[in-house]
């Protein structure tokens, strides 16, 4: 398709924004002014829509197809949800209006919302405070690893490294740096678990904390998890749980009940807001009592008298992590979606994230030559290895899918599993879904055993076939010139 | 009537026979990896309501903001017209609903786009390279930091007060646990750069510095003269710009800045309380490999038909892990989606338009409002779309005032700026009236004589 700046014309007029002239323009010296216009298209806005929406139709998306991938919670994103976020009483309110008058008198409804999801998500995650300005689950992280530092550092406790097991998302190694700190890398066990006697030998009083999803990205729920928050504890080190698998507990059982200190959730995961092709999403970050007056600033504060305000004194914060206060239209979303799953609601969801991730699993199993190793939790990785026998390897199969309507689960990930392939069904896809989806699944093997040229050349239905990222790499065309 | 779970697709129906093919009894079953100690009482929130029910609900809260307000307040975030077809077609679920384009075959909607953005911010910044976005301004600028401090392998970096005061409090926090040497140069008399205090400060050990054009006072200044002698001992600029200003403004490009940063929002994003926002990030091409965040590039699938992918990826995360050039795994593609839709939009011309309303209008409100007895300009008339006024009272009296007339009345400095209790800081955009600013006048007069 051609480009938005290949179907320019000059002098071709978009929409009208020229109204009516007020004053006689100052005339600014030359100096400071660019020497010619920016070379933006010139398209009629007929166009414009046209191209946009015909862009719209090159992409797979959760609203047009099913998403298996694993560990990225790939739901559906309710327009309830939308609809909530689009009330212009909420988007058109300006961040610094707070300051205008009496710390946000004028802004109470969005203060409302914001202390009301705090209060929420306490309650779902077991952890006393939560700051909603991580912009992101990979901003979450940074700003928990920032509160550790902090910690650490008031209490006068000298420590050097993080523990990370080797499961994890890239993420959190690059976060734990980031707040200045090493990383200690612990290999997983037979299970899928980090392993607990290396994990045991890495632990020492250097130990600033331990970083941990539970389920991890295997779907495994490590079962020692609370001997490992009382061993980490113990050096008066802190437990950091990634929520980036809280699909698969929500209602069950609470990171902060069994010891955890901090933790973030990926609204855009389980609280289903919309992933936007790669953003923006919100990682608001929960902790224990004692971490609270690290914080970041402002806090939504609510007054004996019921107002709402921001408090921006707390001496001991880390300061400021967003401009604001998070990506308010974002937790919009979010707090609507938990107001219509209420209290039994989020239980019943995680139940049959759970239920179709082990129903999915039990289906595919015999495809896989992989042996019954118990239940998974909300999604299941299965090695691919055997593909190569055939010629072929995961990313052919992936790409096969795409010719059958799927959008192909998650590959080479996690890195521990040779040829992974990871699955996450989600609750909202009904049994048809998954049906149908395994149906093709080994359809597309038995394909491969038969002729793997057909899987090679995956695949023939969508507007490009297989691209050449070695050449994006070398001729890094970046823009258009 | 029993509740069923809301967005869950399973019947009932379905259920027993999962059950059954699994061989289990109940849920439970399911969990049996989770040790029964651990389980949670109860969660103790409300039921869940009905669609009807959430939408009520929220729509009640909606109504406790106060916003028929007419804004003069912007201090880098700042109240523009949107114009219809960017809502229409960012709302499109293929867009919106998409993840990241990590299977570029299925996700060329999302790489075109994100392609065209590049484009787009390279042609307003005059820079080579751009990523195709990170969470908002401030960010961005923090990522520009790093990226200038881990290319010149020094770990000093020099901000200038003329940056946006709400940024330097985050790369604050950000460069706290790094051992990165952290300085500020306050700002000269007349509203722009200190330059006799900045080449006090400047040396060879400089790894960075950070200037805002125009800057949080609205000034705008030609930076030429500090970029040379940055270069000159081996330090990288780093600039936050406004980017509706770069409709008439000289370009970091031109100034030759090495690193471009900023905040999107104004380019078709509505103000949303703060976020989602959009960060847009440009540089010179030889620091392409030092970039954070997603690129997009052009190649060819493998009948040579032109198509785009996430490149450089090498750079990142989920390959580098702790050595990664940034922990960021994620842009805001939606919003760099609408501000591509938005300048398409608007296009070549009607950008320009833009610009010219925008001074035009602050222009007025210029002539209008420093000539009230009692007010004075706090700086020099050099400015785009904002500027800030020096009061008889303190501003954030008047602004208090200024609200029981409907008016939300610019920014009082003092929050962020010490010394400054009468300055207030006011913004025009397209959107404001010849009425509008005659009526924020007057009322800005009687509140100053009443007092």
């Amino acid at each position: 398709m051609k480009l938005i700046y290949e179907k320019s014309s000059i002098g071709r007029p978009g929409v009208q924004m020229s109204s009516i002239q007020i004053s006689e323009t100052e005339k600014i010296p030359e100096k400071y002014l660019r020497k010619s216009p920016a070379n933006l298209p010139e398209v009629s806005e007929a166009e414009v829509v046209r191209h946009f929406t015909a862009l719209s139709r090159l992409n797979f998306s959760i609203d047009t197809h099913f998403y298996p991938l694993g560990s990225c919670t790939m739901k559906y994103n309710p327009k309830s949800c939308e609809a909530a976020a689009a009330l212009p009483q909420l988007t058109d309110v300006h961040p610094l209006w707070p300051q205008l008058l009496g710390g946000g008198l004028l802004t109470q409804g969005s203060l409302s919302i914001l202390h009301n999801l705090e209060r929420l998500l306490s309650e779902i995650t077991g952890l006393d405070e939560f700051t909603l300005q991580p912009m992101a689950g990979a901003h979450g992280e940074l700003t928990g690893v920032t509160l550790m530092a902090a910690y650490h550092k008031d209490v006068g406790n000298d420590k050097d490294h993080i523990i990370v097991p080797d499961s994890a998302h890239g993420t959190n190694p690059a976060s734990a740096i980031l707040a200045g700190y090493k990383v200690v890398t612990i290999p997983s066990d037979e299970k899928g678990m980090m392993d607990f006697e290396l994990f045991k030998e890495a632990l020492n009083e250097k130990t600033a904390g331990v970083m941990l999803t539970c389920p991890n990205t295997l779907g495994v729920f490590n079962t020692r998890i609370k001997d490992i928050c009382d061993a980490v504890h113990e050096v008066d080190g802190l437990m950091y749980y990634d929520g980036a698998n809280f699909n698969a507990i929500m209602g069950r059982y609470k990171p902060g009940e069994i010891g955890f200190d901090i933790c973030h959730l990926n609204l855009h995961k389980s609280f289903a807001t919309p992933h936007g092709g790669g953003g923006p999403g919100a990682g608001p970050v929960g902790v224990v009592k004692k971490l609270k007056p690290y914080l970041p600033v402002s806090r939504v504060e609510k007054t004996s008298d019921g107002n709402y305000i921001l408090n921006y004194d707390e001496p001991k914060s880390i300061g400021y992590i967003a401009p604001f206060y998070g990506n308010f239209g974002i937790l919009v979303r979010a707090y609507a979606y938990i107001l219509s799953l209420g209290c039994n609601g989020l239980l019943g969801t995680s139940n049959r994230a759970v239920l179709n991730a082990n129903y999915l699993q039990e289906k595919m199993r015999p495809l896989f030559g992989v042996p019954y190793k118990g239940r998974c939790m909300h999604e299941f990785v299965f090695s691919g290895e055997f593909l190569k026998e055939y010629g072929v390897n995961v990313l052919d199969l992936a790409k096969g899918l795409i010719d059958y309507g799927f959008h192909p689960p998650t590959i080479y990930f996690p890195l521990n599993v040779p040829e992974a392939i990871m699955i996450e069904p989600t609750e909202t896809e009904d049994r048809d879904m998954l049906d149908n989806f395994v149906e093709k699944i080994s359809f597309l093997i038995e394909q491969a055993r038969k002729n793997a040229d057909v899987l090679h050349d995956a695949p023939k239905t969508t507007p490009v076939s297989r691209l050449d990222e070695k050449k994006a790499a070398k001729d890094m065309r970046l823009n258009y010139s | 009537m029993s509740k069923k779970t809301p967005f869950c697709a399973t019947s009932e129906n379905d259920q027993i026979e999962m059950f059954e093919f699994l061989g289990i009894k109940n849920f439970d079953e399911l969990f049996e990896s989770i040790p029964n100690k651990l389980r949670t009482d109860s969660v103790n929130i409300p039921e869940g309501l009905s669609e009807m029910e959430m939408m009520q609900h929220i729509k009640k809260i909606a109504s406790k903001n106060k916003t028929n307000l007419i804004n003069f307040c912007g201090a880098g975030f700042y109240d523009h017209y949107i114009p219809a077809a960017v809502n229409a077609l960012a709302s499109r679920g293929e867009f919106y609903t998409a993840y990241t384009p990590y299977q570029p075959e299925a996700s060329q909607g999302t790489l075109q786009a994100a392609f065209e953005y590049q484009t787009a911010i390279c042609r307003l910044t005059d820079m080579d390279v751009a990523n195709a976005s990170l969470f908002d301004g401030g960010s961005a600028m923090i990522e520009g930091v790093m990226m200038a401090l881990r290319h010149t392998r020094r770990n000093k970096v020099i901000v200038d007060e003329g940056v946006s005061p709400i940024y330097r409090k985050m790369l604050k926090t950000y460069t706290n646990n790094l051992s990165v040497d952290y300085e500020e140069i306050s700002i000269g008399k007349n509203g722009v750069t200190n330059r006799e205090l900045f080449f006090d400060k400047l040396d060879d050990t400089v790894g960075a510095v950070v200037f805002q054009n125009p800057n949080f006072f609205g000034c705008l200044d030609d930076f030429t003269d500090i970029i040379k002698k940055t270069h000159d001992l081996g330090a990288l600029v780093v600039m936050s710009v406004y980017p509706i200003s770069l409709s008439f403004i000289q370009t970091p490009g031109a100034m030759g800045v090495d690193i471009v940063t900023g905040e999107g929002q104004s380019l078709g994003l509505p103000l949303n309380f703060g976020g989602p926002y959009l960060g847009f990030f440009a540089a010179k091409k030889e620091l392409v490999r030092k970039m954070p965040g997603r690129i997009v590039g052009e190649t060819e699938d493998i009948n040579g038909k032109r198509g785009f992918v996430l490149t450089l990826q090498a750079r990142e995360q989920h390959i580098r892990r702790e050595k990664a050039t940034s922990n960021i795994c994620s842009n805001v593609q939606v919003c760099a989606l609408r501000a591509i839709i938005y300048l398409s939009l608007v296009g070549r011309e009607g950008f320009q338009d833009v610009g010219r309303e925008c001074m035009d209008r602050a222009n007025y409100a210029w002539n209008r409002i420093t000539s009230i007895e009692g007010i004075s300009p706090a700086f020099n008339r050099r400015f785009f779309n904002e500027f800030a006024i020096r009061l008889p009272i303190s501003a954030k009296s008047l602004v208090n005032s200024l609200i029981d007339e409907g008016i939300a009345g610019g920014f009082p400095v003092s929050k962020y700026y010490k010394n400054m209790e009468n300055v207030l800081l006011i913004a025009f955009t397209e959107k404001r009236t010849k009425e509008e600013i005659d009526i924020f006048a007057t009322k800005i007069e009687s509140i100053i004589k009443g007092i």
